[in-house]
């Protein structure tokens, strides 16, 4: 992608993001009472970052062995709630030190 | 501004420091992804500035190193982001009822996950003041963060920036994780929504789906079942 599309992408992408927050504080005054679309709406972002995650991060080093240690190694940390951080670091740490062995 | 609107402004950044100071990591570490991915730091900074949110950005970032379609990736940026607009919602009936349009729309470019938490546990109605200084240093740190992680991310050398390509789905791991453990649905829905984009990508006759409605396309369905399945009182 060229940097003026990609400076195109951001620009949509700013848009976007700030719509859903602009608009009700500026136009509704009521909330919304369905537990379908609230429930719906609460689930939205576990279900797009599984699907971006999955399967994309096995090709994310160019070696699939490699990019599964890393992908469990930053399972594990999440798992015993290490913050963000502290798992991106260990994934790539991991990748890296794999890296050399395979 | 008058004594009280100083005073509100002021109460409102010192809530929002501690988000600021949160926000450094983790925006230190898109802004090494960024770069690492071959975007320049000066855009790097402009995406934290200009979208000031997490899963968005870093969903939009990845698809435009994809090289998907523009309307993919404001469509996918779109739907992770429709959650706001609860938190907009559920801000209105909060704020200062006289508040008027301009400012709204103003400080509405500061809602957050986190600054939304802080200024529902505020007692009372919010001022515009509060609201504009509770968003100020959040939005500074955020830029700060991911400026420092782009510049330093220039400087290391190749074979630390390729094992770098894991860092954006270390943070999504990191992200979904916790609170898939503390909540079945939010595991039924993760293995649903992995389980529809894996068949989207791998069986040849949805190959004419592009990536960015592959995420969408699984998206809507599981957290629709999802939805139907387990309703929740948010």
């Amino acid at each position: 992608m060229t940097i003026e599309r990609a400076l195109l992408a951001v620009i949509i992408m700013a848009l976007v993001t700030y719509i859903p927050r602009a608009l009700p504080i500026t136009l509704f005054r009521r909330e919304i009472k369905s537990v379908r679309i609230k429930s719906f709406l609460n689930y939205v972002p576990y279900a797009v970052l599984g699907a971006l995650t999955f399967p994309d991060v096995f090709e994310s080093t160019g070696n699939v062995i490699t990019a599964l240690c890393g992908a469990i190694v930053a399972f594990l940390l999440a798992y015993f709630n290490r913050s963000l951080v502290i798992v991106a670091v260990g994934a790539i740490l991991t990748v890296f030190v794999t890296g050399l062995l395979f | 501004m008058n004594f009280e609107n100083k005073k509100q402004f002021k109460y409102g950044f010192k809530r929002g420091l501690p988000i600021a100071i949160g926000y450094l990591p983790v925006s230190f570490t898109f802004g090494l992804m960024a770069v690492n991915g071959g975007l320049p730091v000066w855009l790097a900074i402009f995406i934290s500035f200009s979208n000031l949110t997490s899963a968005g950005q870093f969903a939009g970032t990845n698809l435009i190193f994809a090289g998907a379609g523009l309307f993919e990736i404001g469509l996918t940026t779109f739907i992770i982001n429709i959650r706001y607009m609860l938190m907009s919602l559920s801000l209105s009936q909060k704020i200062d009822p006289n508040i008027g349009l301009r400012n709204r729309l103003i400080f509405s470019f500061g809602i957050t996950d986190e600054t939304f938490s802080v200024a529902s546990m505020e007692q009372g109605r919010l001022s515009n003041a509060y609201m504009l200084g509770l968003i100020s240093a959040p939005i500074a740190g955020w830029s700060l963060g991911t400026a420092l992680g782009a510049l330093i991310c220039s400087a290391l050398p190749q074979s630390i920036q390729s094992a770098m390509g894991i860092a954006l789905y270390g943070m999504f791991i990191a992200i979904i994780v916790p609170p898939a453990r503390k909540s079945k649905p939010v595991v039924i829905i993760l293995l649903l929504s992995i389980v529809i984009h894996c068949f989207l990508r791998y069986i040849p006759i949805f190959s004419f789906i592009s990536s960015g409605f592959r995420v969408i396309i699984a998206t809507v369905f599981s957290a629709g079942i999802g939805a139907f399945l387990y309703p929740i009182e948010v």
